[in-house]
């Protein structure tokens, strides 16, 4: 077996219950992400995935467990991971512009200030953002700007690997397909690989390469990844029409509604992978689907 | 007319106030009779020597514009201009002061940083802090053995823990998150302190320093009266000592006044820091 690019193995984390005990939030969860790879993420609020997140950009030290990322161990955090944090974090004395200057002069000390800043601005264009608006501090923008500044600041950086937690909350329908489109071209046109974490089922579909399926909290584990066998480029009004769309999506649906709370609390065995799933209509002979489409499914979500 | 601003309103009845309280105190003075008709009684008790009364504003405004118009004259050690008794004040407090602000910001930032640091020290703070500045004076004086150098050494003290305190409060407060993108954009140590936790603490920094300087400047004034020479503070008592009433409230006035500059100095430093989340 060749190592991915991205290797989490045995992965756990335990936080003080408060009571003198321990909570476990996920134990041994091990997977791996190939280089260029688009992988997201979905499971349940509070199952554990901003902390998986926080693992993988080597801002938390897991309780056991190793992250390796080109065979060498994450410890702490680089100019490698570039990350979107949940809540923004923007710096707020600073302009959306110096914002992403910011993380741009540190990420190449080598440039001069006109530089930076012509990429800088270049890449809140691509978010967007263009104008006075850039020249604004983070107070004086709306929520959805706000976020457009954040993932401006890591997309400007454009480190190896991409974390993204819930990078699209906060916009609007339009704004987030724009972002959508400029995400999929930046990570197309490089060799980026990214990590996502979202709770939209469709941005997941349109998006990933695969999409990893978590149970519940506590003691969560990655369950499923699914492989998402919808060719590319994929155009949002279009994939609808693919006849693995639907098969896919109900899925996740069901996972999410039924089975990530049936399979929550079952311990891991310490070298489990998640199960791979392949769900392809279009591909007859190959009908070891384990979940078909179920029409009860379709009906809820309908 | 109608459409007046806020701040206009404000100010005519600030003038308002003022005109007013001034007029009350002039007419409040009585005026002192001539000699002519003292009763006998007031000849044998002295009430008849120009008494060391209140003297009512016109005679202060007076003061004021001899004293205003040319501040900055010495004639010998004790008749100098107004200018130069506050020109050394403030040459004392802000000696006093940046010395403090050069150990307390600092410091400020190293028990803010590390809890080891700021578990170690904190009772020194606490048992030094509520100590009056002044009460360190004959230690000073013992010690150092030179007033002015003690006089600096009390504004040291007295501005050193507003500082300090706020600094530490401020670093130690600064939001995860920030430091979190300092760490993923691999700053060093240095760089992190100076672009990110400077900038966050810098408010509650400030603060601090606005409300030593307000202390220092407090403290001063009863620093010079203890050891006098020169000074603000000295130029009070000694105005007191000639029972010459109408410069020390005028001193008072001015007191008042370069406080106000400092403090609003202050304000305008802690505008420009400010930010919102
Ligand atoms: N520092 C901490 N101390 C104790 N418990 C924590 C800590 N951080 C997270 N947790 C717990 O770990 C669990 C997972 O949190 P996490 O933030 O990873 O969830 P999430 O999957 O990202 O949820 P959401 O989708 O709502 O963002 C939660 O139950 C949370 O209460
Ligand atoms: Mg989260």
């Amino acid at each position: 077996m060749t190592k991915p690019f991205l290797s989490i193995e045995h992965l756990t984390q335990r936080y003080p219950d408060g009571q003198g005990g321990a909570f476990t939030v996920f134990e041994n969860a091990s997977f791996g992400i190939d280089k260029g790879e688009f992988v997201c993420i979905l499971g349940h609020s509070g199952c554990g995935k901003s902390t998986i997140m926080n693992i993988l950009a080597g801002l938390a030290e897991p309780t056991g467990g190793v992250v390796k990322m080109d065979g060498m161990h994450v410890s702490g955090p680089s100019l490698d991971r570039g990350v979107v944090f949940q809540n923004y974090s923007l710096l707020p004395w600073l302009s959306a512009l110096k914002n992403v200057t910011f993380g741009v002069s540190a990420r190449f000390p080598s440039w001069g200030k006109a530089r930076v800043i012509e990429h800088s601005t270049a890449f809140l264009a691509k978010v967007g953002l263009t104008g006075d608006a850039i020249h604004r501090k983070p107070s004086q923008l709306s929520g959805g700007m706000r976020q457009r500044v954040s993932i401006a600041r890591a997309f400007a950086n454009e480190p190896k690997l991409l974390l993204l937690d819930e990078p699209f909350g906060a916009l609007d329908a339009l704004t987030r397909g724009t972002i959508q489109d400029e995400l999929i071209k930046v990570w197309s046109d490089t060799d980026q690989t990214v990590f996502m974490i979202t709770h939209d089922i469709d941005e997941a579909i349109l998006l990933a390469d695969r999409i990893l399926l978590m149970t519940n909290g506590p003691m969560a584990q990655v369950a499923e990844s699914v492989e998402i066998t919808i060719p590319r480029p994929r155009v949002r009004n279009d994939i609808v029409e693919h006849p693995n769309y639907y098969a896919i999506r109900n899925h996740l649906v069901h996972f999410l509604a039924q089975r990530s709370a049936e399979l929550s609390g079952q311990a891991q065995t310490p070298d489990q992978q998640p199960k791979p799933v392949r769900i392809d209509m279009t591909e007859d002979a190959d009908s070891e689907d384990p979940e078909p489409a179920t029409p009860i499914l379709r009906a809820v979500e309908g | 007319m109608k459409t007046l601003s806020e701040n206009r309103k404000a100010a005519l009845l600030s003038i308002l106030i003022l005109i007013v309280s001034c007029l009350i105190w002039e007419a409040s003075i009585p005026a002192q009779k001539a000699v002519g008709e003292l009763t006998e009684y007031e000849l044998l008790t002295g009430g008849g020597q120009p008494k060391a009364g209140v003297p009512p504003p016109s005679q202060v405004l007076a003061k004021a514009w001899e004293q205003l118009s040319n501040p900055f004259y010495d004639a010998g050690p004790n008749d100098k201009g107004i200018g130069i008794q506050i020109g050394y004040s403030i040459y004392r407090v802000l000696t006093g002061y940046l010395l403090a602000a050069a150990i307390a910001i600092p410091l400020g930032f190293l028990i803010g940083m590390s809890s080891v640091a700021y578990k170690a020290l904190n009772p020194f703070i606490q048992v030094l802090r509520p100590i009056s500045p002044l009460a360190w004076m004959p230690l000073a004086l013992f010690v150092i053995q030179d007033s002015e150098m003690s006089a600096i050494f009390v504004i040291f003290i007295c501005s050193i823990w507003p500082m300090l305190i706020n600094t530490a409060f401020g670093v130690a407060g600064v939001r995860e998150d920030w430091v979190n993108v300092a760490r993923t954009h691999e700053l060093s140590a240095l760089k992190t302190a100076f672009t990110v936790i400077l900038p966050a603490a810098a408010p509650t920094i400030v603060t601090g320093m606005r409300i030593s300087i307000g202390i220092a400047w407090l403290v001063i004034v009863a620093a010079e009266m203890l050891v006098g020479g020169t000074g603000i503070g000295y130029y009070v008592w000694n105005e007191w000592n000639n029972l010459d009433l109408t410069s020390v409230i005028f001193s008072i006035l001015m007191i008042g006044v370069v406080g106000m500059l400092l403090d609003s100095l202050f304000g305008l430093l802690q505008r420009t820091v400010a930010y919102t989340e």
